[in-house]
């Protein structure tokens, strides 16, 4: 039974790192209704930013504060760039530039900072605490605090906040939105500026676990069935798909993968994401279309 | 834009697609009387860190020859690239732009760069005559020559490999009869690549008396809490991690989160570069691996590349500090033995550029003696091999290297891989697939040249 706590508990933690990444497209799929693929590009590129700066020296929330700045400064070329002149198209256009764009930003990072593999440490140890005979992680229990600070953060700014409300206004109706004077451009700006901090953030818990590197851009496909199980428009749903393909992949492993000779957690999580594709398409939180006929 | 613009910028387009769309005519036959080496890069994409220091210590070996030797016996090595980004489809168009020759060069050996584009080849290549080689990359079973005339998995093959960690960890442990109860688990990466020690690991165990434990890690590896909570559950005495890429920081800062030792997991040959350690940070201290592409610059012919190439600024590396690391060494390995493979051609066929039957013909007659090694100025980073017509790798022995913190420290001299025990399965995996593709094992006249 320890075993299986154990197991289940170290899954339900990584759930959360998963969870961190598909936030980042919850956030932009909501106002614009686009799923954005560069956003494991966004996730290298601020990682590989802060990681250069602070080895140049910059101190540490120097270098988090002037990612911060070059996210937003990429959030508004992409929007002036890519966004404004697609505004009109389908979303399937709009998908297709992004994956266009994560192959610019995957270069662009190549480019301006290398393709070494950098170490970052945040100054957390990522070694065993015995919890009631559990082992945990600090670094796990860190990243989940992280990430419950991050929905409290982003759950008060879209509820409360005139942005927010004005966020949730274009992401229900986008014509009705534009037509009280909501300014889809600007929406579009600070979506995917935040969108941008998300990233830095998964960033950086991901690359102090892994080292900061180009498979970075690799855990998109983590989120996807997070996402799917989720809802793509909800940022709880994102937790909560998390938690889910966190858990169940662990599991998965430990009592499916024997059965199979091999492991199943890269493959189980999807083959959960077509159930759930069957019995609740719009995931567990996501946004039910209704059309009237 | 009126007609006439509209008209003009149509002129201007076909001037550029005609003018740039195929090559000037000099290119046809620019290098002829060099011999081709076809270089496949990978400078970008996942495995990048690791493509550019090999790559440039490849570069950097083939430039010295060139510039500083004049060449194999005078002949010009020629090393057009072509960048896979560690992509098989991409590998193959490379393979079909190249095996035939290029710009009046004519190619002689094939290096995929890639264990799964060398499975991807083994067909082709044969149907091809395109002798392919691979160090420590190869598929154990085309060791057999009389199977695989066109496939040359040098220097170290993954059976051997298991055999050498298990070797060494016997000689931890007091001896091979020491070995009895001994758990050993195998984390391997979930891939052909992977799943290839599972076989002579059984092997291994059923004659020592260890127990074998495999746990596959998913690709690409970058979660493995689940995997090291089992590791954990069994009691595992030590880990032999088979991993690539991101795979290996992430085994070692898990193994330090679940509490295991990281002086007993063992790395093999692509979990053993500084990109492995560097990431995992202080927890990787300790860490061991296999190496048959020993780091360093302290030897005689990384001091003439360093005089010759890397102070004149002629290097490929833009980074030079990467000079002397694993993947560096493992370039100019690889580069000695294709150049070496080269010069027995020649001694052979006379002082020109080889084609493929004639290095095919080199390659199985290629002996790095230790004097030959010796005059090379590599003693110490490459293990001496013999590659005969029968057997395609040529010997099987690696090191042991242990990570300080900093840098990588050989604890071993060269370990020989127990290539008598796997001599049978290997032989007759190879006839069973000689069976099944209906190709007729070679005669030893069939292996020479008239």
């Amino acid at each position: 039974m320890q075993y299986f706590l154990t197991i289940l508990l170290s899954g339900l933690l990584a759930g959360v790192m998963y969870a961190m990444v598909a936030i980042g497209f919850v956030l932009i799929y909501k106002a614009s209704g686009v799923f954005n693929f560069a956003q494991g590009s966004m996730v290298l590129f601020a990682a590989l930013t802060f990681v250069t700066l602070t080895e140049h020296g910059v101190p540490f929330w120097a270098a988090f504060l002037a990612t911060v700045a070059v996210m937003i400064a990429g959030a508004v070329i992409i929007e002036r760039l890519v966004l404004r002149p697609l505004a009109d198209r389908s979303p399937l256009t709009l998908f297709m530039a992004t994956l266009g764009l994560s192959f610019v930003i995957e270069g662009l990072a190549q480019l301006l900072m290398g393709t070494d593999v950098h170490q970052l440490d945040l100054g957390i140890d990522d070694l065993p605490l015995d919890i009631a005979g559990l082992q945990l992680s600090q670094f796990d229990l860190f990243a989940s605090a992280v990430a419950i600070g991050l929905v409290v953060v982003l759950s008060v700014v879209f509820d409360r906040t005139r942005i927010g409300i004005a966020l949730r206004a274009v992401a229900d109706d986008v014509l009705a939105a534009q037509s009280i004077g909501i300014r889809l451009p600007v929406i579009w700006r600070i979506v995917w500026s935040v969108s941008g901090v998300v990233a830095l953030i998964a960033g950086l818990l991901w690359g102090a676990r892994q080292g900061v590197q180009f498979s970075l851009t690799m855990i998109v496909l983590k989120a996807m069935p997070v996402l799917i199980i989720g809802g793509f428009s909800s940022i709880a749903g994102a937790i909560v798909g998390g938690l889910l393909v966190g858990a169940t992949e662990s599991l998965a492993d430990i009592y499916i993968g024997p059965l199979v000779n091999g492991a199943v957690s890269n493959w189980f999580a999807y083959i959960l994401a077509v159930g759930f594709l069957l019995i609740r398409p719009s995931g567990l939180f996501g946004d039910r279309t209704i059309e009237r006929v | 834009m009126t007609k006439i613009r509209w008209s003009a910028a149509a002129v201007a387009a076909l001037t550029l697609v005609l003018g740039f769309g195929t090559p000037p005519a000099s290119a046809a036959g620019a290098h002829e009387g060099e011999q081709l080496y076809p270089v496949l890069t990978y400078r970008t994409g996942p495995y990048a860190p690791s493509g550019i220091p090999f790559l440039g210590g490849l570069q950097d070996y083939v430039r010295y020859v060139n510039e500083v030797q004049g060449g194999v016996n005078g002949v010009k090595i020629y090393t057009p690239e072509c960048e896979t980004a560690y992509s098989i489809e991409r590998g193959i168009e490379c393979y079909e732009r190249f095996k035939h020759g290029y710009e009046g060069a004519p190619t002689a050996i094939f290096q995929p760069h890639s264990s799964g584009l060398d499975a991807a080849l083994l067909d082709k290549a044969r149907e091809d005559h395109v002798p392919v080689f691979g160090p420590g990359g190869g598929q154990a079973h085309a060791f057999e020559g009389r199977v695989f005339p066109y496939s040359f998995p040098l220097v170290l093959d993954y059976w051997s490999e298991a055999s050498i960690v298990v070797k060494y960890i016997a000689e931890r442990a007091g001896g091979l009869d020491k070995l009895k109860g001994v758990k050993i688990a195998t984390l391997y990466h979930d891939s052909g690549y992977g799943r290839d020690t599972i076989e002579p690991l059984k092997i291994l165990s059923e004659k020592y008396g260890f127990v074998d434990i495999q746990i596959p890690v998913p690709h690409p590896g970058e979660q493995q809490q689940t995997q090291w909570q089992q590791i954990k559950q069994a009691n595992a005495d030590w880990v032999f991690l088979r991993g690539w890429g991101v795979m290996n920081p992430v085994a070692i800062k898990t193994a330090a989160r679940v509490g295991f030792p990281v002086d007993h997991i063992i790395g093999d040959i692509w979990s053993g570069s500084e990109d492995d350690t560097r990431p995992a940070g202080g927890v990787a201290k300790g860490y061991l691996a296999v190496s048959v592409f020993p780091p360093g610059t302290n030897y005689k012919i990384l001091q003439e590349i360093k005089k010759y190439v890397i102070d004149t600024g002629k290097s490929d590396l833009k980074d030079t500090s990467k000079f002397g690391s694993v993947y560096y060494n493992f370039g100019v390995i690889e580069g000695i033995l294709a150049v070496e493979a080269f010069r027995t051609g020649q001694a052979k066929f006379g002082h020109r550029p080889l084609n493929t039957e004639e290095g095919r013909w080199a390659l199985e007659h290629l002996d790095l003696a230790p004097d030959r090694i010796e005059q090379i100025g590599a003693t110490g980073l490459v293990s001496p091999i013999k590659v005969t017509w029968l057997d395609h790798v040529g010997g099987s022995s690696a090191k042991i290297q242990q990570w300080t913190g900093t840098e990588w420290k050989p604890l071993t001299d060269w370990i020989d891989g127990d290539r008598a025990l796997f001599h049978d399965v290997l032989e007759q995996k190879a006839l069973d697939y000689a069976k099944e593709k209906g190709i007729a094992p070679r005669t030893n006249e069939d292996a020479l040249i008239n």
